[in-house]
């Protein structure tokens, strides 16, 4: 029990945040139209390659003769940025094509 | 208190750099709610980009890290700034590349293998810390190994997961395994958390436990999608994108990092509803899709004794639509894979010219993801408003003289209605049955991708027209212009 409590006064603020986000994230996505489904995954899907800031801190601080965490940090920056770059191009090229109706 | 005064004393850009997390957190969100009104949507996307630009150089050129916990010793910046350029700079490209060449019918794996890249790049940087907390020596508390494991397991699933539902919809790899093996996940599933649970009591006993996790929860991820029907990767994809979602705000726990946090929350619960959304839309519980295994129930439902489908030449069904009043177009997977969206447009507006009232109604789970359909017709220019969806297309239906069914096939099927035996009873259909004339588009009488029969072919007020969507249509096209 001791660690639990450690743990969530440590991170106190973050749990408050956590809790927070997972509502505001409920609330933003409620009134979605079914037609934006798809763009909607597709553009979630591209902000959660947020995940790339923390292979960026990873690969920064990796000792610089530790191959094997720089070979898998190198992948991790690699696949992040996959995620971030190929996440938005195909959720604008989607959107794209709402607009040229929507005017 | 203090040692924040002190943090900031010894590195002002941290100043900085929280200052540009907390812009970017609110792109996030603006961006996403935007990104739910088709008017703004494109501007969110493209705001969202820009603030995830932002925290990534902000990050490379302002992060400090202090090099013993208290920060004592000071702080060290980025370092590595040549490896992480070029893996950059290497994603960059290959990105962009699958991301303009993709065509508009292949949106779906693409996205779910995007999602996979994010999943793989949680576990690894789980991985990587437990690497570099085993090399210092240091202690382990409960909190981070408990983070490590959660990061290390859900990123691993959700890349696995993902693999499969790209294989899947690429229609590269088949429904595998019914309930049985639904037994043994949830055996796979004990014994992966008992290992976490026991790398986290025990943290030396076994050095290369996360190793193992990680290996096993890419076995569990490709197990858990394996069984469940090829229909449901939609409501697959989102889950395990609100998954990848989850693992990157492990990440902001792991580095203090509120937009790591923020960006992976916000999709991790905003995933959750997409996927519960589209659950409702099939009318059936998350539970149900993930155990259901629903596509692998061949033949539930059959019929009865040998019945006889009505075929139509395209001359005839030509006619039949151009003296129509109102004509209202289903389209399905079906008009995917054919790549039929622009024939199908040109058909419309030549109706539309003869002045015929043509309207789409799209059920909601067409095709292979939600809204597929819409953006595949909105590629083809197809106006906004005449895309119906299924709850405004349905009181319509009795008044409309001809409906045509071009590649769908459960999403029309009465038995979701009718037939309590079914597989997909209970699912809202949209009723092309109550409409005058009904002309199925198909190549053959092959069943849909839930594997059941489906009474619409037989009814009295259908006609087939077999063949590929696309050269159907042109014949269409062809006939309706020659009258």
């Amino acid at each position: 029990m001791e660690p639990i409590i450690a743990f969530f006064l440590e991170h106190q603020n973050f749990i408050f945040l956590l809790v927070l986000a997972v509502f505001l994230g409920v609330e933003v996505i409620a009134n979605v139209p079914a037609v934006l489904h798809t763009p909607l995954m597709s553009g979630a899907n591209a902000i959660h390659g947020v995940v790339i800031i923390g292979s960026i801190i990873v690969m920064g601080h990796a000792e610089p003769g530790d191959y094997l965490s720089l070979v898998l940090g190198f992948l991790a920056v690699v696949l992040g940025t996959l995620n971030v770059v190929g996440g938005f191009v195909v959720t604008n090229r989607m959107l794209e094509m709402f607009r040229k109706k929507t005017r | 208190m203090k040692s924040i005064q002190h943090f900031i004393d010894i590195w002002p850009g941290n100043f900085a750099l929280q200052i540009i997390y907390l812009l970017s957190s609110i792109t996030f969100i603006v961006g996403l709610k935007r990104l739910s009104s088709p008017d703004r949507a494109r501007q969110g996307n493209l705001l969202a980009a820009a603030g995830m630009g932002l925290a990534i150089l902000g990050t490379i050129f302002l992060h400090r890290s202090p090099i013993s916990p208290d920060g004592s010793e000071g702080f060290r910046p980025i370092g590595n700034l040549v490896w992480i350029f070029g893996g950059i700079g290497l994603g960059t490209v290959l990105g962009w590349m699958m991301a303009m060449r993709v065509k508009m019918t292949a949106m779906p794996q693409m996205v779910s293998f995007f999602n996979g890249m994010g999943g793989a790049c949680a576990a690894l940087i789980g991985l990587i810390e437990y690497r570099g907390l085993s090399a210092h020596g240091g202690t382990a508390d409960t909190g981070f190994l408990l983070i490590i494991y959660l990061g290390v397991w859900i990123g691993s699933v959700s890349f696995a997961g993902s693999m499969i539902a790209y294989g899947k919809l690429e229609e590269r790899i088949k429904d595998f395994g019914g309930r049985s093996l639904q037994m043994v996940n949830l055996l796979f599933l004990g014994a992966l958390v008992a290992a976490m649970a026991f790398g986290i009591a025990q943290p030396d006993a076994v050095p290369a436990l996360p190793w193992i996790v990680a290996a096993g929860s890419l076995v569990y991820g490709v197990l858990f999608v394996l069984p469940i029907g090829g229909a449901d990767m939609p409501v697959v994809i989102s889950l395990l994108n609100s998954f990848t979602g989850i693992a990157a705000a492990l990440g902001g726990f792991l580095y203090n990092n509120q937009v790591m946090l923020t960006g992976g929350i916000l999709v991790g619960s905003a995933g959750t509803i997409l996927t519960i959304l589209m659950c409702q839309a099939m009318n059936r519980s998350l539970l149900n899709v993930l155990i259901g295994s629903f596509g692998g129930k061949g033949g539930a439902a059959s019929a009865t004794g040998e019945q006889v489908v009505k075929e139509i030449s395209a001359t005839d069904a030509a006619i039949l639509c151009a003296y129509a009043q109102r004509v209202s177009i289903v389209p399905g997977y079906g008009l995917a894979v054919a790549q039929a969206q622009h024939t199908c447009h040109e058909f419309e507006k030549q109706l539309s010219e003869k002045g015929v009232e043509v309207t789409y109604a799209i059920h909601p789970v067409a095709g292979r993801m939600p809204g597929h359909m819409n953006v595949l017709l909105a590629e083809a220019d197809v106006a906004y408003p005449k895309m119906l969806e299924m709850e405004d297309a349905n009181p319509q239906m009795p008044n409309t003289d001809v409906v045509i069914v071009i590649g769908a096939n459960d999403v029309v099927n009465p038995a979701a209605e009718s037939d309590p035996s079914s597989p997909i009873y209970g699912m809202p259909i949209i009723h092309v049955d109550k409409a005058r004339n009904v002309i199925v588009m198909k190549r053959s009488m092959g069943k849909g991708y839930a594997g059941i029969e489906n009474q619409l072919f037989f009814g009295k007020n259908t006609r087939m027209l077999f063949g590929d969507a696309k050269s159907s249509l042109e014949k269409l096209v062809a006939e309706v212009k020659a009258l």
